[in-house]
Parts: C-alpha cells; structure tokens; sequence
C-alpha cells in the first residue's frame, strides 16, 4: 500500500527526513520497500504484513513511528458536527441479529447533502494513494481509510425499505447484485445487510448496488461495523472478492475505531456535501473484541531477548504503541499490560516481547553464539546418498532435477497404485505427483536431443510419489538416463555410441558401492506397468531375489508426446531397496606375490545359452585359484552354424600361496571344459 | 591360445615376419574354420599393433602383397582345393579377404594419424578427456549450507514433500482459514474432503513441518538443519517455480536468546561468503516464529557498494527467521517441549534463489530443464 509521509508528519513530529524515516520504519518492521516522487510528493510504498492491520493506514502507521522516535502521537478528534434539534435515534432501527458475524454496529444519518466532487485537497492525496476520487460522500468513506483504516460504508437512507438495517446470514436462494455490477447468489453462511425487505450489503466485503449512492441522493446512512474475520474471509473466497474494506476485516479491524470512524466520514460529508446529522449516533454492540489485558514478566523478556532492553524502556515502547501498562504489580517487577482493540494479533506475552524487541531495534542486540551439549547424528542414508551420488558424477553423469508433476496418462502407465492427483495444479497437464522419475528423465533427454545436444548423460535422484488408500508412500529412486556418444569422435580414436552396455557397466558400478550378494539381470517383467523399454535390449535388476529396478533402451514411442531423434538409454532404480542392503564392506586380501597363468577357451555355444548359464557353470566348479574370468571375444556367423556363436573365454588363475604348475591349470581347464560341455558348449581349440 | 594349423614364419628378409599359410590335406569344415579363425586372430592383433608408417607398410604387405601376402597364398588354397570343396573355400577366401582389406585400411588410417609423425607424437593435441559428471548447482549450494551448520554442530533431518494440513499449518500455528495462509499458495491434494481439516494431504509449502517432526523424535536440546523440495502454486518464469528448494535450521535448548539467532546467522553468513558481509535483521511476520525477522547479508558480490545483483541496495535478502512460537511449542510439549522452560530459532531460506545469485544466473528455469550445456558448467 501506499503511504504519504507528509500526511504522517500531521499525526507525529518525526525528527528525521522522508528516507530516514522509510528506513526507520522499515527496520521496526513496516517495510518501506520504495519510495518515489510524484507530483512534489514522497510517496512511500509499504509492505504491511498481514498480522498488522493497524498499520494500514496512515494514523497507524504514524503511532509507530512516534513509538521509534518516542514521540507525541496527536490525537484524531471523534467529534462530529452538531445534529440537527428535530432528530432523534429512533427513525433507523438497526438490529444485529448474526452477534458472531457481526460484533458492532455504528451509524450515523445525514440528511440534505448534495453529491458533487470532493475539494481538491482530498482528491490529490487519494490520487496520489492510487485510488481513484469518486464522489464527497463516497470519497469520504475512502479517505478515512486511508487516514484511520476502518471501512466504512454510505447507503442511500431513502433506498432502504422500512427504514430499517438488519445484520442477518443470508437466506438460501437469495441473491445480491453487488457495487461491482456482478450478481451474488448467497449461502446461508453469508453475513449480509438487509433492509426490511432484502439484503443491501454483503457485510465488510462490498454494498449492493440497490442502496448505492447516486447523484440524487440526498440522505444517507453511514455504516462504521466490526465483521468477524471468519465469516468474511469465507463469503469473499467463495465469491471471489476481494476489496479494501475485506482485506482489512479478514485481518481484525479496530472493534473500538467504530465510532471514531463513523464520526470522521460525517464530519467530512456534511463539510464536502452540506447536510445535516440526523440525530447522534446510533451504536448497537452484540459483543465486545479486543482489549485483553496480558502480563507480562521481566524474566520473561531476558529469557528471550537476552538483557538488552533495559527496565524503563518496556513501559515507554508499549505505551507509545497505545498499550496501557501497569508497572510492578507484583514482587517479580512484572507488567499488567492491557492490548488496544486495534492489536487483535495482541493475545500472550511472546506478542509483547516481539513489540519491545522490533521498536527497541533488531540491530542493537550483540551476536552471540549458543552454547550446546549434544551430538550430530546422520541421517541413515546420508552416506549411502553420498556415494551414489559421488559415483555418478565420477562415471561421467550430471545430476539434475526435474518437476515433482507429470501427466496423469504419464502417472498412471508408472504406476499401477494410486496416483497422487493436485486439486489445483499449476499447469493442467502436469496434475499428478510423478510416480516415476523416468517421465522426467525422456523429457530432459528429448528436450537436450532438440537443442542440439546429441549426446549428455543425466541422473536425477527424488521422490515418486503414490496415493494408497489415505496414505501416501513417497519413495527416493535413482534414474539415470544417456544418448549420443559413450566416447567422442576425436583425432585418438573413432566415435562410440553409448550402448546398452554402457549403462549396464556404469550400474554394475554403482551397485558394487553396495553390499549386494548376487546381482542378476533379468528379462523385464511382462507383467510390469512399465512397456516404456524396449524389449530384448532392456533388463530387470534383481539382487538377492529382490528387484531393485530396470534399465535398458528406451522403446520408441514410448511416451506418445516425446519424439527421440536417436536411441535414448535410461535406468531406473529403488534407492531405498539399494541402502537397505548398507554400503559394501571392504574386505582387504593381501595381492599375491606369485605370478598369474592366463588360458584362453575358445568355445561354440547354441543360441540358447546365454553368458550368466556360462558363468553359473565355471562357478560351480570351484576353483579357488581362479581369480578372473572374462568374455574377450564373441564371433557369429561365418563358418558357425547361423544362431550359434564362437565365445572366447580368459580364465586367470594365481594362488596365494605358491607359483602354479601348468599341471595344475591343464587340470582346472580340463573341469572347465567339461562345465562348459555339460551346457552344450563345443571346444574349437586348445 | 594354442593352435594346430600354424603360420610358419619363414626365415627370409631379417626380423620381417612373412607367414606361410599352410597347405591343407584336408578340405573338411573344420579344417578351414580353424585355419579362418586363426588367420583372423593374427590379422587383428597385427593390425591393432601398427604404430607407425613403416610398420604399416610391412603390415600391409604381408597381408596383400601381389607376390607373397597372405591373399596371394589363399588364391593358392583355393586352386588347390579339390572340386566339390571350391564353393565352400571360396566363400571362406573371400571373407577373409575383405576382412583383411578393412583391417590395412584402418590401420593406415590409424598410422597416419594426426599424433602419429613416427615416433614421435604431436603432444599438443588434445587429450583423451573422459566427461565429469557435474554437481547441480542447487544441490552444490544445500550441500554447502548444510556442512556450515554441521560444523555448529546441527544433525540433518529430513521429512515427507506430501504433508498433512496438521504438519504444513496447525501445528506451526497457522490456524484454519487463517490470513497468512494465502501467502503460501499451498497446492493441495484432490480427493481430501472427506477428511478432518488437519488429516487433508498437501504438498509442503516449506520445509517448516520437518521442526515438527524432528521435536516429535527427539526432546530437547536439539539442532536440526533440513534441506529439501517444496511445492507452491506459482506459475513457472525466470524467478518463479511451483518446485523450489528449502534450507531449515531449528536449535532448541533451555537458554537461547533472539542474540543466539542473530549471532548463529551471521556466523553462517560469515562462513558461506567470507568474513566482512555483514547482517541485518528486519522485522517480519511469520506465524510460527515471534519475534520474527528477514534475514538480510550486505550484498558480497559488490562489497555493499550496490550493483545488480542486490539491486542497488547493498543487501541481499536471505531468508525468515524468528524466535519459536510459543504456540509451536505447545504443539509438541508432549516431547518434552514446555514453552515456559525452553526457547529456540528457526531460520528458513530459499536454496534456489540463492543459487541463482550467486552463478548470476538469470532464469530459475535452468535449474530443472536438465540442459547438459547448463549442467557441465558446473562440473
């Protein structure tokens, strides 16, 4: 909002200029976030927060400063102009029937005015407020707003039927065309003003127009009310309004401003319109808010502020902020502190401590470090984190973060549970938490494809996200994704594209940072929701009998929107399977001192066999002296019968304890052969 | 690997090795895969042996030269080979021979290559870089943050992005259909109308419940720092995300001052940007600390002078931070939080923005579009 301070300066004689003031208000903590020079004015543009109502206009925000500068507040004159002999309270009857919408009531009749334009000097500062001048009787209500900050309201006495105000919760069915041209249709949880007949005013939001002013309005009905937060909050969501006088009473106005507010927009009425009061004012109170009183201890205050703020400080920062206080009532030197009715957000000492700490000044506390007796504890997979993380990077992958939301189609082929769905999504196609990171990951990668990247390498590591039954299971995973190249054309060496076995490679990494028994990649389960991999050129990683994820290449169409220019490869992982299992334990051997014995098997298997049957094999055989054992070499095609292949195996063999004799590895291969034999495997060569 | 049909080196020209391919008895299958096979083996191994230009030349014409190279002596094979075995010796010849016109051709290619003048190797050339994987800069920056008040000795918490209304709001004293509730966009999960108020999901709006949480595990004294993911209904632009990141920070114990909060923050400003920032502290409104204050660091990229980046100002908003609410503490007296005998701060600041800073990167979209050319700067 916008604050003018030479209007401040009429309520407050402040010691400083207008940036020195900015600043000082800002550091109490009403933020002066600009200031800027229109038309010869300063014009301060504050940042009231919303505990502070009180500070929303100009008088408020004038008794802070007189707080900061310990200064005279001057007084707003309640006075209104003299009422007419003839009058008398009993021509409107005003009725608070709703007591928990509506707490107060105070009205004033003025008669005989005649609508025109404000005087000049009310104009200029309500233009220079950003707010547009109108008419005397509305501008009126406007400016003193803007001076004291309780809404008001004018009604055009003569439109309303029976002459009568009711506050009353709307009846079902009813409706309201509000100042705005808009037709309302209320609930019985709307607090209106109603005439005799019918509501006028949806209370603290905004008139009806069929009691508005218009140029022909001669007498009027002046509405100073208390609305409950509550209420107004709710009708003015469910109907989408929001104005100055809501913003204010959804916040807590100044249940004891009423009068003074109602009598401020009199005075101002009947100087710029003419007119006459029609008898004094008419106050109906269903209820008292505000104006609790709150002890307050000196132990209290140095618990939580240190001892800085010294003894006669707190009487003065609290009375200047209009807090009536009561010193040394009892022997432990405390305060009986009673609140003004415009600091609702006033209720327990820790209120009292913030108002002392924030006048006193943040700035003048010293710094000091606290002392503490206690230990650092991990979280329990922090390290576990750390290290998968710390081996992607080292393997050549960047981490990125994408959006938690994706599309529910997206969500849904991910998951087979329920979906976490936002009622109120940012975007409507990315509606649902995501229940996969792989949806994410084909996005970055298309996206990287149609930049022009051709090749990058990508992790991402958070949360999917699933909704079962009224419990949400919020998982961390790992998803790793590549295109382009696994190594750069260059003048050392022709290009490699990134292949399948690439990722499988960097995988069998990373989880060797983890102690997993016997890690085995398997067909993908058919069964799987997931179908975004390409079948025979992807896997299922299953450790121990449990899976901990899949990876592979991505089948082409596998999220209808994205379009890949190239083969994409992607893995995705449960982290939380993968730290369970706690980080590999390093078992130290000491390195042989004797040499090791290389021999190479050359062997023709049938297309049935695939290389962890080969392995399984050799395993079986036991041999504790076999230290390695490596594919080197797979042949197809020429002289081998079409589907079956030539495998070049390297056995290595060293033994800890003395040099081996070629007996020894003549013997092992002879059982070798055999194992691999038994599978079906054929000898070329020995 | 041990072989029965041998090359034979033959004894002429000095320390060139000419091969012989042998003459076969016996035109069976077997005979000639071998006899492929092993020919294959050492064209391959020469092959990838070639280092230079003269090495290329002997190579090549072991392999193909017109008098005696190994395609030369397969001609021979196959002229030899009886009648009804040609078709298959033939089909055999001819792999063989592409085979090993490929294999010259690229070594020559590789023996004359740009780093290979003889011997002697162009070491100007680039060379063979194996990609880093880079650290995203948000997690760079909450790692940073993080190890600062591990040192202060703060143990990392973590909690759910999904919350309840109870964690996100009530119990921070954030009370139903409460004003400041509007200032935190909260999206909210579908489906939840039928639940209590304090039951309904929504995502976090800030990482503010971990507090909670973290005094419900463990009675004071306590020193927590949390790092995490938040959701807010803000429409994605160059400062905006509806996904950010948060850093918390929350010390209870039975003695702490608003001193200990404004010294403990300009320690970690003093620790993250070099020791002659300064802080200032603001007051500010936030439901679940009181006194409450914005946490401001004059601005370390121009000394304070103002520039750009903190917008002429000479300070650089950090965050939120307060003394805990009374009120947030009676949420969890249960644990062992009595407001009367105990006192805390919380601190909250943005990671994101933060980072944004401090690369002067101008677009909070780079942080999530996963663009490599971003990425690798951070390498």
């Amino acid at each position: 909002m916008k604050l003018l301070p030479s209007w401040l300066r009429e309520f407050v004689d402040v010691p400083a200029d207008d940036q020195a003031l900015a600043r000082d208000l800002t550091r109490a903590g009403i933020n002066i976030e600009g200031i800027s020079c229109e038309r010869e004015h300063t014009v301060f543009e504050a940042e009231i927060t919303t505990n502070r109502p009180d500070a929303m206009n100009h008088y408020g925000v004038a008794r802070e400063a007189a707080a900061i500068y310990d200064a005279e507040l001057k007084a707003l004159s309640a006075e209104a102009p003299p009422s007419s002999a003839a009058a008398g309270p009993g021509r409107v009857r005003i009725e608070i029937q709703d007591a928990e919408g509506c707490a107060r009531y105070t009205a004033r009749i003025i008669r005989g005015i005649r609508i025109g334009p404000s005087p000049e000097h009310i104009r200029r500062r309500l233009e220079l407020l950003g707010s547009s001048s109108i008419s005397n009787i509305v501008d009126a209500s406007n400016y003193t707003l803007q001076e004291m900050g309780h809404p008001t309201h004018a009604f055009d006495l003569d439109r309303l039927a029976g002459g009568r105000i009711l506050v009353r919760r709307a009846r079902k069915g009813e409706t309201l065309k509000t100042l705005d041209g808009v037709e309302r249709k209320l609930e019985p949880e709307d607090v209106v003003i109603a005439d005799a007949e019918k509501p006028v005013a949806l209370a603290g939001i905004m008139g009806g127009s069929n009691s508005m002013i218009t140029p022909e309005t001669r007498n009027v009905l002046v509405e100073s009310a208390w609305f409950d937060p509550a209420p107004v909050r709710r009708t003015a969501r469910r109907l989408g309004m929001h104005t100055d006088a809501s913003h204010r009473f959804e916040r807590g106005a100044d249940w004891g401003g009423t009068a003074l507010a109602c009598a401020r927009v009199a005075k101002l009425i009947v100087e710029t319109g003419g007119g006459e009061l029609d008898g004094d004012e008419i106050d109906v109170v269903a209820r008292q808010v505000g104006g609790a009183t709150v002890k307050l201890w000196e132990s209290e205050i140095r618990r939580i502020l240190g001892g800085a703020i010294t003894d006669p400080e707190v009487p003065r920062i609290l009375q200047r902020l209009g807090f009536a206080v009561k010193v040394n009532l009892d022997e432990s030197a405390s305060y009986a502190v009673k609140v003004p009715t415009w600091r609702l957000d006033v209720e327990q000492q820790i209120d009292l401590i913030e108002e002392l700490a924030r006048i006193y000044g943040y700035d003048r506390f010293p710094d000091t470090l606290p002392s503490f007796a206690g230990a650092v504890v991990e979280l329990p997979a922090a390290k576990a984190d750390s290290v998968a993380r710390s081996t992607l990077l080292a393997l050549g992958y960047s981490e990125t973060i994408s959006m938690s939301f994706i599309s529910a189609e997206a969500a849904r082929q991910f998951s087979a549970a329920g979906l976490a769905v936002v009622q109120n999504p940012v975007n409507d196609e990315a509606s649902a938490m995501r229940t996969s990171l792989v949806p994410g990951m084909l996005a970055m990668l298309e996206r990287n494809l149609n930049r022009g990247n051709a090749t990058a390498r990508l992790f991402e590591m958070g949360h999917v996200f699933e909704l079962i039954g009224d419990r949400t299971d919020e998982r961390p995973m790992l998803c790793i994704g590549a295109t382009g190249d696994a190594m750069p054309q260059s003048v050392h060496q022709p290009a490699r594209p990134y292949s399948f076995f690439d990722l499988k490679g960097d995988i069998e990494a990373l989880l060797g940072r983890f102690e997993l028994g016997r890690v085995e990649c398997e067909l993908p389960d058919s069964s799987s929701p997931a179908g975004w991999l390409q079948p025979g050129r992807s896997a299922r990683i299953v450790a121990d009998g449990a899976a901990l994820g899949q990876f592979g290449e991505v089948r082409p169409g596998a999220l209808p929107e994205l379009k890949m220019r190239q083969a994409v490869y992607v893995a995705e992982l449960n982290l939380q399977r993968l730290y369970e299992r706690g980080l590999r334990k390093i078992r130290f051997q000491e390195p042989s001192r004797y040499p090791a014995i290389e021999r190479d098997f050359s062997f023709i298997f049938p297309p049935s066999v695939h290389f962890n049957e080969v392995r399984s094999a050799i395993d079986a055989v036991r041999i504790p002296e076999l230290r390695g054992f490596a594919p080197i070499e797979i042949f197809r095609g020429g002289a081998i019968t079409a589907g079956a292949y030539s495998l070049l195996l390297r056995a290595t063999f060293q033994s800890n304890e003395r040099t081996l004799r070629d007996q020894d590895v003549a013997d092992w291969s002879v059982q070798i052969t055999a194992a691999l034999e038994k599978l079906g495997g054929t000898l070329r060569s020995q | 690997m041990g072989s029965s049909f041998i090359l034979i080196p033959s004894p002429c020209k000095g320390d060139t090795r000419v091969y012989s391919v042998p003459k076969l008895d016996d035109y069976s299958l077997p005979a000639l895969d071998g006899l492929a096979g092993d020919l294959t083996s050492a064209l391959k191994a020469e092959s990838a042996a070639v280092r230079n230009e003269q090495e290329w030349k002997a190579f090549r014409d072991r392999w193909l030269s017109r008098k005696s190279g190994i395609v030369t002596q397969l001609n021979d094979l196959l002229k030899a080979a009886p009648k009804e075995s040609k078709r298959e010796v033939g089909q055999r010849v001819n792999q063989l021979r592409a085979l090993i016109e490929e294999q010259v051709a690229a070594a020559g290619r590789q023996a004359s290559a740009p780093g290979r003048a003889g011997d002697q190797l162009d070491i100007t050339l680039p060379g063979i870089r194996r990609p880093l994987g880079a650290e995203h800069p948000i997690i760079r920056t909450m790692n940073e943050v993080v190890a600062v008040f591990k040192a202060m000795g703060y143990s990392v918490a973590e909690g759910p992005e999904i919350e309840t209304d109870y964690f996100n709001f009530e119990a921070l004293n954030f009370p139903p259909n409460h004003p400041a509730r509007d200032t935190q966009d909260t999206l909210f999960i579908a489906g939840q109308e039928r639940k209590p108020q304090r039951e309904r999901l929504v995502l976090r709006t800030h990482t503010s419940p971990v507090q909670i949480r973290a005094m419900m595990a463990s009675p004071p004294p306590l020193r927590i720092v949390c790092p995490g993911k938040v959701h807010r209904r803000d429409a994605a632009d160059a400062t905006h995300s509806p996904m950010f990141h948060q850093l918390e920070c929350l010390a209870v114990d039975s003695n702490i001052t608003f001193s200990d909060l404004k010294g403990t923050l300009d320690h970690m400003c003093k620790a993250l940007f070099g020791s002659s920032v300064k802080t200032r502290f603001q007051p500010s409104f936030f439901p679940f600390t009181e006194p409450s204050a914005e946490v401001y660091v004059s601005c370390p990229f121009c000394g304070a002078r103002g520039c750009r980046i903190c917008k002429q100002s000479g300070w650089i908003e950090l965050g939120g931070s307060g003394m805990v609410h009374p009120n947030v503490f009676e949420a969890v007296r249960g644990y062992g939080y009595d407001p009367a005998k105990i006192s805390g701060f919380a601190f909250g600041m943005g990671i994101d923005r933060m980072a944004a800073l401090r690369w002067d990167i101008h677009d909070i979209q780079l942080f999530f579009e996963g663009d490599v050319r971003f990425l690798e700067q951070f390498a």
